[in-house]
């Protein structure tokens, strides 16, 4: 068993700046991932980091656009956290080297991004994520930080009381990709989840084939809450062909979205008739297909960018990547034509319900970046503003992992005396298929033996990596039966059609339904591939039951929340429901099903109360 | 075992006793027979008749599948799309036809780094290189000079050992005494150090090295441009900057490297490999100087 105080679980940005940070606390640190550190997907991150930097800007401003952009669902206590402590992180990645694209006077540039009120965006050319990724490497080279790399989390290793906030997380099981050896990682300290975000449940989507949301999903069946899992973005710029990203950083630059009519639907049709192609992102997006759905898409798939205006020039210095992606992956010369875009899932605003510390209400559990839900983010995360979460709060839970010292929070984690309790309407059975009293306990925490009440942290890892092992053995064994690949594209084929940007209840219903006929196929999968080397397949395998667990999530979330809220639209409920809704969808799997409740929404700032107004842009 | 260096199949890694040792050894046997008969069945089964199709050949090997320890290239029929890749044929080919085929990729968009390959015998992105533009039969195999793991899996652990002896990490003089002041660098430093930044790690170029081949000790191009990245940004200090000069103007540094524009050539960034290289020899001299 290898043994660290604090043991960070992926290695993105969030969780590098968390390894950092713990190691400056003094704690011995080790980093587990499944892909080498550079190969993370915080490296696609294209846009930038707003901090307010400059004069004339505050974080004040900061945290009011993100309330906003938020549609009144993030919590004030985070979000204050997030803008204020963004613009020393951001100074301290200067200092580490990173290289920022440069203003006339030497300083780091900024520029105007979708929904916010200053140019506050602090970018490297269109490639701010590749150089935050790299620049954070180094430094965990520099201070010698142990990287296991290719090793597979599969499971957490926890307690097994009844009420989730009396468990306690003692580690985790690892599964070497090369040797296809399986170990305990025993944390004396804490486990951090910084495993990034879902988008492979989706089909179309900006996201990583590594995305599979498997920090989420091991938290929520070791039975921490999970939050918002509703709130999916959709960024309005993706290449229709592929999925891959077009920073908005076009529009913050001054590209223009067209239809077929060569109109500029953002004002001529009345979408956002101030702020035009730099509206929010649910508002693009919205606005786009329901562009394409009237007819007046181009090709009836999608709708063209126009940077062309904006000249060679200010394009090589500042969006040089843009026209390579448009390149390469569209055929399309940005310099000399529109470049076709529509929107595609980017980024899930919901997550492992955590405080402003990254604590879980697991003992010894953080989770940070996009697998985490703090909530900075609440039902429509401005652009710009992923980037700040990861390093921020990756260093406050790697700090307060190492036993640094914190202000007690103001965001509550785990459920309460007065939570109300939610019902969910579903035309099918949720949860784990065919289940036993053996399952229930192998999916919550880790059972005592019989007759014995309490298990050491060292017996916690040992039988989580017995059960993990079983698990493994199980799939390798299996003589013949379903291959995953088709199980997890029927369930990324029913959420593109029926949990996208705009949601009806029928559709909503459908999609459980066709989650639930995959979950069933699921318990027949199997690995063909008999090799203990290198074996991706049942790599994939593993991951695809979190692929289902998150898709499930993220429909009963949508299914529940009958009202409009930013990135969240509803057929049937075409307004915001303040009176109703000012307050979080939260999940429990528990006794191997999902139980849904609901917390309020914090909107007291440290000094203010940020009272929801409509939102226009 | 490397594609490009044969050696004997006959290897230690290789089973060349036919008895079974343990009942894992058994299943993984049994397993792989199956597998390859279903693969047979399945090859077929997929309706491409009529369908624009391309072949793909593709280079397997696993130490431990018996069927597989002897290096062989397996053909998969996949059907093409304008705008098909590399890496689309193979996940087409591995989830339609055979799971156990093995390949690295995540972002699918040239900025992870994870699927340098060796298609029609040069080093590309799989996810950057079109379908389209490549001749049939399309050979996809493992970089060359690097030891193979399984399939197109080759072990990168040489690579990034490279990548970390030229102390890849920041490190000036002194920082701004005002804590929250950036330290400033022109637009034209940033400039010079631009392409050098965009280095992803994908070992294209030292796999197309050469030099890198025959002498394994050679940091190779990635290192000293990682080098060259820190060398040239006017921010960083001068004692470490004088270190690194150091490192890489050792015996397997900077001299080594013949300016063959292999590396130059292969890059999916279009980095200038090689005249970061010419630049940090004249740096070293002009260091050296300084000393005299």
């Amino acid at each position: 068993m290898h043994e660290h105080d604090v043991i960070v679980v992926g290695a993105g940005g969030a969780g590098l700046r968390a390894a950092i940070a713990a190691q400056e606390e003094g704690a011995d640190v080790a980093m587990v991932t499944k892909l080498h550190p550079v190969r993370s997907h915080t490296g696609a991150a294209e846009g930038g980091i707003n901090a307010a930097l400059r004069e004339g800007d505050s974080w004040e401003d900061h945290a009011y656009d993100t309330m906003k952009g938020s549609d009144y669902l993030g919590d004030a206590p985070a979000v204050e956290t997030l803008c204020q402590d963004s613009p020393e992180e951001v100074i301290q990645l200067e200092h580490w080297g990173m290289a920022f694209s440069r203003d006339d006077d030497g300083r780091v540039s900024q520029r105007p991004f979708g929904g916010l009120s200053f140019p506050r965006t602090t970018y490297a050319g269109a490639e701010t994520g590749h150089h935050l990724l790299h620049t954070l490497y180094e430094q965990v080279v520099k201070r010698g930080i142990e990287v296991y790399d290719e090793w597979y989390v599969s499971d957490l290793a926890v307690t097994d009381a009844d009420d989730p906030e009396n468990r306690e997380c003692h580690g985790v099981v690892a599964y070497d990709i090369k040797s296809g050896e399986l170990s305990g990682f025993k944390a004396r300290d804490g486990v951090v989840l910084a495993t990034g975000g879902p988008g492979q449940v989706y089909d179309h989507t900006t996201n990583a084939v590594a995305n599979t949301g498997d920090g989420v999903a091991m938290a929520y069946r070791a039975g921490v809450p999970i939050e918002d899992m509703e709130m999916i973005q959709f960024h309005p710029t993706t290449l229709p062909s592929t999925g891959v990203l077009i920073s908005e950083g076009v529009r913050g630059e001054g590209g223009i979205l067209l239809n077929d009519d060569n109109e500029r639907f953002m004002f001529e049709h009345g979408y956002a008739n101030n702020a035009g192609e730099l509206a929010s992102r649910d508002v693009v997006s919205r606005a786009e297909l329901t562009e394409i759905n009237e007819g007046r898409g181009i090709e009836d798939e999608y709708i063209d960018l126009d940077m062309r205006h904006l000249g060679e020039e200010r394009i090589t210095d500042r969006l040089e990547n843009i026209l390579h992606l448009a390149e390469d992956f569209e055929g399309v010369d940005g310099l000399t034509e529109p470049m076709p875009v529509k929107p595609g899932q980017h980024y899930a605003m919901g997550g492992v319900e955590t405080n402003e510390h990254g604590e879980t209400c697991v003992s010894g559990l953080y989770a940070v970046g996009e697998c985490a839900c703090a909530s900075v983010h609440g039902s429509n995360r401005l652009g710009g503003n992923a980037l700040p979460e990861l390093i921020v709060f990756g260093a406050r839970a790697g700090k307060h992992a190492a036993g640094g010292e914190f202000e007690p929070a103001r965001i509550t984690v785990g459920e309460t005396g007065d939570s109300e309790i939610g019902s969910i309407d579903s035309p099918v059975q949720l949860g784990e298929v065919g289940l036993t009293r053996d399952d229930v306990a192998a999916d919550g925490g880790t059972a005592a033996a019989p007759g014995s009440s309490t298990l050491s942290p060292a017996e916690t890892v040992d039988r989580a990596v017995e059960r993990e092992r079983a698990r493994v053995d199980r799939l390798l064994n299996k003589e013949e039966g379903v291959n995953h690949a088709s199980v997890r594209a029927d369930v990324q084929k029913t959420m593109t059609q029926n949990v996208n940007v705009f949601r009806e209840e029928e559709n909503l219903k459908d999609a459980l339904a066709d989650i639930r006929v995959a979950r069933e196929r699921y318990q027949d999968v199997y690995v063909s591939d008999p090799s203990r080397t290198f074996n991706t397949d049942l790599i994939h395998t593993i991951e695809t039951r979190n692929v289902l667990d998150l898709a499930e999530a993220i429909t009963l979330g949508a299914l529940a929340r009958d009202e409009f809220r930013g990135a969240h639209w509803r057929k049937e409920h075409q307004e915001r429901k303040d009176d109703e809704w000012l307050k979080h969808t939260m999940l429990t799997w528990t006794d191997g099903e999902p139980r849904l409740w609901y917390k309020p929404v914090v909107l007291e700032g440290e000094s203010k109360t940020y009272e929801p107004k409509s939102r226009s842009y | 075992m490397s594609t490009q260096v044969p050696k004997e199949p006959e290897t230690e890694e290789v089973e060349t006793d036919p008895v079974v040792k343990s009942a894992q050894d058994r299943r993984i046997r049994e397993k792989a027979e199956r597998t390859a008969r279903e693969r047979v069945k399945t090859d077929e089964a997929p309706d491409l008749e009529g369908e624009d199709t391309r072949v793909i050949k593709v280079f397997r090997y696993d130490p431990e599948v018996p069927e597989k320890q002897e290096p062989r290239f397996d053909e998969f029929h996949v059907p093409f799309d304008k705008g098909m890749t590399v890496l689309d044929a193979l996940m087409y080919a591995r989830d339609t036809y055979d799971s156990s085929l093995t390949f690295r990729h995540s972002c699918r968009q040239a900025v992870c780094g994870s699927d340098a390959l060796f298609v029609n015998g040069s080093q590309r992105l799989g996810c950057q290189t079109q379908l389209g533009d490549l001749d049939e039969p399309i050979r996809i195999e493992p970089l060359p000079h690097q030891d193979v793991v399984k399939d197109l899996v080759v072990d990168m652990q040489h690579f990034y050992e490279q990548m970390e002896a030229v102390d890849p990490f920041f490190d000036p003089d002194d920082l701004p005494a005002d804590e929250m002041a950036e330290q400033a660098q022109t637009r034209a430093n940033r400039e010079k150090i631009k392409m050098s930044t965009r280095c992803i790690w994908c070992g294209a170029c030292m796999s197309s090295c050469n030099i890198a081949a025959g002498n394994n000790d050679y940091l190779g191009p990635a290192a000293i441009n990682k080098a060259y990245r820190f060398a040239m940004d006017e921010r960083e200090g001068s004692d470490k900057k004088r270190e690194r000069i150091e490192i890489i103007e050792r015996e397997n540094g900077v001299w080594r490297c013949q300016t063959q524009f292999s590396c130059t050539e292969v890059c999916p960034k279009d980095i200038p490999l090689t005249e970061h290289i010419q630049a940090l020899k004249r740096e070293a001299v002009k260091e050296n100087l300084k000393f005299w």
